[in-house]
């Protein structure tokens, strides 16, 4: 809806039920009687006030609305149809500079704090938001009937991941929306595996479904963005018999302001952010790419992950540099990386202060990431936590020390892979176990970052899926307002 | 009071498209045998290919770059233009 167009002079916005809007009648009145050109809007009472006239009835509240008014009285001075001053509340200086008239209200106190206008009332704003607004909005809507359950019918339509959803009114769309900068009608992905352009307003229906706070939009956006890329795969992440998700590590600035969890449990319960922004990824896949579990998505066993797994990076207390710095991206850039994994699972080293054997601990574990015989075939990401990061710290190792130390220690004997070594069947054809030493990760299949509690020495291993081009790579987008 | 939703959907149906005619016999047809490229598949597609030649079909082999992703539209099309049908091993 467009703005109603205000009349040239002096307009005031003025309810009956505030002691300031009576308090300033006999001013309006004075302004009057000079022959100022002034209008009153009224939200109401459209008798109110009696002395004043022209009095316009803004029950409705579109003027109040669409010109923002936050307080009453609001005394407002138009030029050519365009706002260029505004008052709030009882201010004798001011109203006598905006009204061009001195003195004004000589008999009242100089000042008094107007009250809170209709049209921001909590009680009235959201239904005035989706009057005015809601035409934004261009999915396709559901009305329900009296009897009909919200969160039953999210259900009942297959909108959810098995848990409740929170029902996406107009009104909530709306406020999720103001998460962004972006327009509505933005189309950011093309979702696997229906291949469905998705719009910012979908990602925010399906953010609200979650439980998403409007702050958190712009990670699921960038999320989004990056699942929906060749180099992640989202289509073939989502097909596999396989266990594994989309895991969302969190980078810079905006983790902290948005309140995620890089800490205490950052990969289990009770972070909003955490567990909400995850979800927020894959109920857009099902819901907007159409990816259903027991239909496309064919997991043997899935896990819980696959609600939501997602945390943020503990930049503040990491020796090192953060994932998103590794992956090009400038320090205080806020990222969002996705990983195709599953877990975690637990290294326990509660003895080694060295990092060489602590480093030894960490790649005997890593060995056995899909299988101990398996090489080359799929990635991990290690969390490297705070106690075990400290001996790494105080020995100097950087995360590129570390890092090559690994690929070290996992340089394996061909003749331990080969299908049928140490009487196990699976492993790699012998023809290419036979005489050489093999990594277990190629280049860049291995992802190392800092999260967790302060206490406990253990790392977490996430373990992938397929690797590099074959399957999935770990991919990071910017996240934009 | 009625509750408005918004659909979370794509708001898509799919279309819905005839499969194309069976072949009323093998033999004298050129027939596609895809692999896929998952460990084993060429064991099973082996097979396939021999069984099909001894029915008097032409066998043509083709391969996925990787299982994770769909076939190329290239490939797909290739297929298309050079058989009469195909068989394509799906999983492990």
């Amino acid at each position: 809806m467009v703005a109603p167009q205000l009349p040239d002079g002096l307009v005031a916005v003025v309810k009956r039920d505030c002691a300031t809007c009576c308090l300033v009648v006999p001013v309006l009145g004075e302004i009057a009687a000079r022959g100022r050109p002034l209008t009153v809007y009224t939200q109401d009472d459209p008798e109110f006030p009696e002395t004043a006239a022209p009095r316009v009835d803004d029950r409705e509240l579109v003027v109040s609305w669409h010109h923002r008014i936050e307080t009453v009285p609001t005394l407002l001075r138009i030029e050519n149809g365009v706002e260029v001053a505004r008052t709030e509340g009882w201010s004798r200086p001011d109203w006598e500079a905006l009204a061009e008239v001195s003195p004004l209200g000589a008999t009242l106190p100089a000042r008094r704090p107007g009250c809170g206008s209709l049209s921001v009332d909590p009680a009235n704003s959201d239904d005035l938001r989706v009057r005015f607004e809601g035409e934004r909005l261009k999915a396709r809507r559901i009305e329900l009937g009296d009897i009909e359950d919200e969160i039953e019918t999210a259900f009942v339509r297959g909108w959810t991941d098995g848990l409740p959803v929170v029902p996406p009114t107009p009104a909530r769309v709306l406020n999720m929306l103001d998460g962004t900068r972006r327009a509505p009608d933005e189309v950011i992905a093309i979702v696997p595996p229906d291949l469905v352009p998705v719009t910012v307003e979908k990602v925010a229906i399906n953010a609200v479904m979650a439980g998403c706070k409007p702050e958190y939009l712009p990670v699921v956006l960038a999320a989004v963005k990056a699942a929906c890329t060749d180099a992640f795969n989202m289509h073939g992440l989502l097909c596999t018999t396989f266990f594994s998700g989309p895991v969302l590590v969190v980078n810079g600035p905006i983790a902290r302001d948005i309140g995620m969890n890089s800490g205490v449990n950052c990969m289990g319960q009770g972070n909003r952010a955490n567990a909400t922004i995850g979800r927020a990824l894959q109920l857009v896949v099902r819901n907007v790419g159409g990816g259903v579990p027991g239909g496309i998505d064919r997991a043997t066993f899935g896990g819980p992950g696959k609600h939501t797994f997602c945390f943020a990076e503990d930049e503040a207390g990491s020796p090192w540099e953060p994932l998103s710095v590794e992956r090009g991206f400038a320090p205080g850039t806020s990222t969002v990386s996705l990983f195709p994994g599953h877990g975690p699972s637990a290294i326990v080293d509660q003895i080694s202060r060295t990092p060489e054997s602590l480093a030894r601990s960490l790649a005997a574990k890593l060995r056995a990431v899909s299988h101990p015989k398996l090489v080359m075939g799929m990635g991990a990401m290690l969390v490297v936590s705070p106690e075990h990061a400290r001996v790494f710290a105080a020995a100097g190792w950087t995360k590129a020390r570390l890092r090559a130390e690994l690929d070290a220690l996992l340089m394996i004997d061909g003749s331990e892979l080969a299908r049928g070594a140490g009487g196990i069947d699976e492993g790699i054809p012998a023809a290419i176990a036979q005489g050489r030493k093999l990594p277990k990760f190629r280049d860049g299949d291995l992802a190392i970052v800092h999260a967790g509690g302060s206490a406990g020495m253990f790392s977490a291993i996430i373990e992938g899926w397929v690797s590099g081009e074959r399957g999935s790579q770990l991919t990071t987008a910017e996240v934009v307002p | 009071m009625t509750t408005t939703l918004l659909d979370p959907t794509g708001e898509r149906r799919s279309v819905e498209r005839p499969a194309a005619s069976r072949l009323p016999a093998l033999a004298g047809k050129t027939v596609a045998v895809l692999d896929i490229s998952k460990p084993r598949g060429d064991v099973f597609l082996d097979r396939m290919a021999e069984l099909l030649a001894a029915r008097g079909a032409t066998v043509r082999r083709y391969t996925k770059p990787t299982f994770t992703k769909p076939a190329p539209i290239d490939l797909r099309r290739r297929i298309a233009e050079e058989c009469d049908g195909v068989i394509e091993g799906l999983a492990d």
